[in-house]
């Protein structure tokens, strides 16, 4: 493993989806992101999480593991779970497919608007793992510059 | 997640404050849903505490919408953050639920 990665491992329960998002925000100040860019990062790491917690395992106690690391000036966020596995990929991405109604179908959707790029591989009964990677786009700019991005309130 | 609750006539006015996801998202529901039986028509959720959203929170407000639609109601949000009206238009609830700059004008609207 990567002496700069960082990994975390928590139980599968709602409530340490706060903590989930805290750890991969704060971890995320290592690049430049804007507020609106760290806001995003902020959904998909819920999604991914969410997904883990609901889907993966369910009304059964798992663990999630969430790591995290600067590879080639991108942000990778990994979301792993070893519950039920997503039997068709493909369709579970579709927008608006879902197998329960509280999230609209929405979990891969916002993941792959927020993010740059993702990867899902998953099988039945062995689990999920998601790959998240998102650049700053205002790569080597100013800090201060930044500031200017902070959306009206 | 905090819900302040307010009456105005046949209008439940519901400020909602902290984080809305997967593990506040049941709250959310039973405080509202609670409040709409004791027999307010409409809906203005009020955002501006309103510090995180995701599907989960989306899918809880979707419900609410619904349970206002089906007693002849309308439902509007007030004061948005910016990041949070980019979500809900994403997602297509800002057909369904308008967003207004203020509470009164919100109230105005309905």
């Amino acid at each position: 493993m990567d002496a700069e990665r960082v990994v975390v491992e928590f139980p599968s329960k709602p409530e340490n989806l706060a903590l989930a998002r805290v750890i991969a925000t704060a971890f995320a100040t290592r690049l430049e992101f804007t507020v609106s860019e760290t806001e995003e990062i902020s959904v998909a790491v819920s999604e991914a999480v969410s997904n883990a917690i609901i889907h993966g395992y369910g009304e059964d106690p798992g663990v999630v593991r969430m790591e995290l690391a600067v590879v080639d000036g991108a942000l990778e966020i990994t979301v792993i779970d070893r519950g039920r596995g997503i039997p068709d990929v493909e369709r579970a991405r579709q927008p608006a497919y879902t197998t329960c109604e509280d999230r609209m179908g929405l979990g891969f959707v916002f993941m792959e608007s927020f993010m740059d790029e993702l990867s899902v591989s998953s099988a039945p009964g062995r689990g999920t793992t998601v790959v998240m990677r998102k650049r700053p786009e205002r790569e080597g700019r100013d800090r201060a510059a930044t500031r200017e991005r902070l959306p009206e309130q | 997640m905090r819900i302040e609750t307010r009456t105005v006539g046949d209008v439940l006015l519901a400020r909602v404050e902290g984080e809305l996801d997967l593990s506040t998202a049941a709250a959310f529901r039973e405080a509202i849903d609670r409040r709409l039986a004791d027999g307010a028509k409409h809906l203005v959720l009020s955002l501006a505490g309103l510090t995180f959203l995701d599907s989960s929170g989306l899918g809880a407000i979707l419900g609410r919408y619904r349970r206002v639609s089906e007693r002849g109601g309308r439902m509007v949000a007030a004061d948005v953050p910016a990041h949070i009206v980019r979500l809900l238009s994403l997602s297509g609830l800002q057909r369904l639920i308008p967003t207004f700059e203020t509470e009164a004008e919100a109230l105005q609207n309905l």
